[in-house]
């Protein structure tokens, strides 16, 4: 435990890690899904099996980091928790029926009789907008500082649609790796249609945290830090520039390069999750909580820690294999 | 009603809805596992039809597990925070290892088992099929766990109250762990063994005589009735056990009210508070006190003694347990009595299945469902039985819910009362409708081609 100095300074921090990554990693994988079914209205119907046979095999797991990130920050931040989720009774209520319904919607669509399916594609679109909206509406308070006004209402109402758009985009370039022919060709249009969302959304948050707290103003526009940082914003739109280069091209004709749009929106979404995290460090309920102070006995800590270094990279390693076994693009789902 | 009572309804709904689902996925993975290995040894077809159907009720218990189980986890901290804030150094560990050693490894291989039949390895399909089993039990072990601890706490000391872990051996082998676990476990293969012969029971009486439906009625009601009486036996430790650590709810499960011996076995009363006896009472002389002392003399545990002095109720509500304890033993007699019956009958001349009387197939279809109702009464006995405690003397469930509004906890239970309503009635919709297709001999969707269709598909591609 004294491995690194005071276990009660680097086990806080060791789990604000984690539980950055595996937000981080939810955000990837259960974005590109949750896309797919934002982009659900704008599909024929034998696209809408492709599209779902595209995310079938993953979906389940993606939700599962959503899961060890609630967890973690239950377990390591239990005050936190405690806060920040009375403080969003309302959308978590919202983004959980999300959920329901979307997942059951998976298996439903396919095994009720037939005359059922376009209530249970219905219930697939609902859930993952509900869930998506409510996502984007968590940032935008939390971003807020959890603070109930007029304004902070207008804005996470802002970020809600702006986030929803940002899963649609990653959806639809996961869309363009993932299908071939017409699909593919209506996923780069959806990407086109929908990059905006990415540039907006990020640009609001990015303007916004500043402009609500002076403290992560400061972080931010002093000297030298500013300097240091210039790579996060040139980063990112050098990026969207590409992005947008790459989708006037493809597809291409021997299917080069489909991978891109959706490995730089993946970087996209790193790149703006670092700056979030530089602004709100130490903080986990902004500018009240500190990780310090809301953390678990350093007992606890570390004995979940152990078990994260033996268990993590496993279930890395056996992400990885599904993501091997159901790679190149998808055909129609079957249990044989 | 307040904050309270509401959040109670709300998590005891969302508990209820979700426990339903893991009952089912726990024996049901290594179940299929079972067909699948059955398979391989023998190379007879009806393994694969029954693995087959069977994998397509697994799919959808699990996502239907899956979302419950979610909405679980933000329930702590929207209406529970004071419990993480009080022992959250003893659940959170616990709840974090059921998530990385059992979550994900069973959401990763679900993928594999359910759809990489044909793009994997034989050997790693059937090691999927392994690890989602597995996976399902480690959550199993890891929940109970913690649930047991809530029950019979250990290995921690209280420091400004807040629970802090002294030896985590004796917080996971804690008193009536391994009671607990053993019980449930046996619950979820008992709830499979009558869904099984349930279902295919329903197939059978509309005409399907295929092997497949045979096969997992024979083996539905076999499994039933070897386990019946090993679960009679373990809910007899069970009960032993919970009157040494918690004598408050024995006494409100036998509905007993002064301590003292001669105590007789209540089978029918009704519980009041008011006048704290029974009324219509229907008893068999010493009958408790034989069974939880041997002995007819047997000082049984009355739930008076747990009045304090100024007349502060301590045990839990009496009337909820009572009943629930019944309707659990209740169905579990009538478990014993059909599986047996069908065992005589299917062994009677070696007639199979054809042996099995037709009010008998007839009485299995609503006993598909009957491990749901003894595994929920059993969960309302053990829960509501803690009352009013959240952690046995340690946490009360009031000083641990959250300062929410009444009217908003209101408006989503609510909601997800009406969702959990429409989602039972599809889900149990579906599972006959699948029975019917599969009785039909219709393929059971658009996504599952028959096995030679499938190779051509893959050849054509």
């Amino acid at each position: 435990m004294y491995l690194f100095g005071d276990p009660a300074t680097w086990l806080p921090l060791a789990f604000a890690a984690l539980l950055g990554l595996s937000i981080l990693i939810y955000v990837v994988l259960d974005g590109f899904d949750l896309g797919v079914g934002v982009l659900f209205p704008f599909a024929e119907q034998d696209e809408k099996d492709r599209m779902v046979a595209s995310i079938g095999p993953f979906w389940d797991a993606n939700e599962t980091w959503l899961v060890l990130a609630i967890g973690i920050l239950l377990v390591a931040f239990p005050s936190a928790h405690g806060t920040i989720l009375t403080a969003l009774y309302l959308p978590v209520a919202v983004m959980l029926v999300g959920l329901i319904l979307r997942g059951v919607s998976f298996e439903f669509r396919v095994k009720a009789p037939i005359r059922h399916k376009a209530t249970w594609d219905g219930a697939f679109y609902i859930g993952s907008m509900m869930t998506s909206l409510s996502q984007g509406y968590m940032l935008g308070m939390y971003v807020m500082g959890l603070e109930v006004t007029a304004f902070t209402l207008a804005f996470s109402a802002v970020t809600a649609v702006f986030l929803t758009v940002a899963y649609s985009f990653i959806g639809a370039t996961w869309l363009i790796l993932k299908t071939e022919g017409a699909l593919q060709l209506k996923a780069v249009k959806w990407s086109k249609g929908g990059i905006w969302g990415i540039v907006l959304g990020m640009g609001a948050v990015s303007l916004a945290s500043p402009l609500v707290s002076d403290r992560i103003f400061d972080k931010w526009f002093s000297m030298p830090e500013f300097f240091l940082l210039m790579p996060l914003p040139l980063m990112s739109g050098a990026l969207i520039v590409l992005l947008w280069l790459a989708l006037r091209r493809l597809p291409t004709s021997d299917d080069s390069f489909a991978w891109f749009p959706f490995a730089a929106t993946i970087v996209l979404f790193v790149l703006g999750f670092f700056g979030m995290a530089y602004s709100f460090y130490p903080f986990i309920v902004p500018d009240q909580l500190t990780i310090y102070e809301a953390a678990s006995a350093p007992e606890s800590l570390f004995i979940i820690l152990i078990g994260t270094l033996f268990v993590l990279p496993m279930i890395l390693g056996y992400t990885a294999l599904a993501y091997t076994v159901f790679r190149g693009k998808a055909t129609t789902l079957s249990y044989d | 009603m307040d904050t309270l009572i509401l959040s109670r309804i709300q998590f005891g709904a969302n508990i209820s809805f979700h426990i339903l689902f893991p009952t089912i996925t726990i024996a049901l993975g290594w179940t299929l596992l079972f067909f699948k290995l059955r398979f391989a040894r023998t190379g007879d077809q009806k393994w694969v039809e029954a693995y087959r159907f069977w994998v397509k009720v697994f799919a959808l218990s699990f996502a239907m597990g899956v979302v419950s189980g979610i909405t679980m986890s933000f329930q702590f901290g929207t209406n529970w925070p004071g419990f993480m804030e009080s022992v959250g150094n003893i659940a959170g560990p616990l709840l974090a290892y059921e998530v990385m050693t059992a979550f994900f490894l069973e959401a990763v291989f679900l993928g594999i088992m359910l759809f990489g039949m044909s793009k994997v390895p034989s050997w790693l399909h059937t090691l999927s099929t392994f690890l989602v089993a597995f996976g399902t039990t480690m959550s199993a072990f890891w929940i109970l766990v913690l649930n047991s601890w809530m029950h019979t706490p250990a290995g921690f000391e209280m420091r400004d109250g807040v629970a802090f872990a002294t030896d985590w051996w004796e917080v996971i082998f804690n008193p009536s762990m391994p009671y607990r676990l053993v019980h449930m476990l046996l619950a979820s293969g008992l709830t499979v063994a009558f869904l099984l012969a349930g279902l295919s029971a329903f197939r059978w009486l509309i005409g399907d005589r295929s092997d497949g439906v045979r096969a997992t009625l024979k083996t539905g009601m076999t499994i039933g009735a070897f386990l019946i009486p090993l679960q009679i036996l373990a809910g007899d430790f069970h009960g032993l056990n919970t009157l040494e650590h918690q004598p408050q709810k024995v006494a409100a499960m036998e509905g007993n009210w002064e301590t003292g011996p001669n105590v007789p076995l209540v089978l029918f009363a009704i519980p009041n508070e008011e006048t704290r006896s029974n009324d219509f009472e229907i008893g068999i002389p010493n009958g408790a006190s034989l069974i939880l002392k041997h002995s007819p003399d047997g000082v049984v545990p009355g739930l008076n003694d747990f009045v304090a002095e100024d007349g502060t109720v301590q045990h839990p509500p009496v009337a909820p347990v009572f009943f629930s304890f019944r309707i659990m033993v209740a169905t579990g007699m009538a478990m014993l009595l059909l599986s047996w019956a069908s065992v005589f009958f299917m062994a009677r001349k070696r007639r199979g299945v054809e042996g099995l009387p037709k009010p008998l197939l007839w009485a299995m279809v609503p006993m598909a469902f009957s491990g749901w109702v003894a595994t929920l009464a059993g969960w309302y006995t053990t829960e509501i039985g803690r009352q009013p405690w959240l952690v046995q003397g340690v946490l009360t469930t009031e000083a641990a819910v959250a300062d929410v509004p009444a009217p908003m906890v209101a408006s989503t239970l609510i909601v997800y009362l009406a969702i959990y309503a429409a989602l039972l009635a599809a889900y149990i919709g579906v599972l006959f409708y699948l029975a019917r297709k599969a009785a039909k001999g219709e393929p059971l969707g658009p996504r599952i081609p028959t096995a030679p269709e499938a190779q051509v598909t893959v050849a054509a591609e």
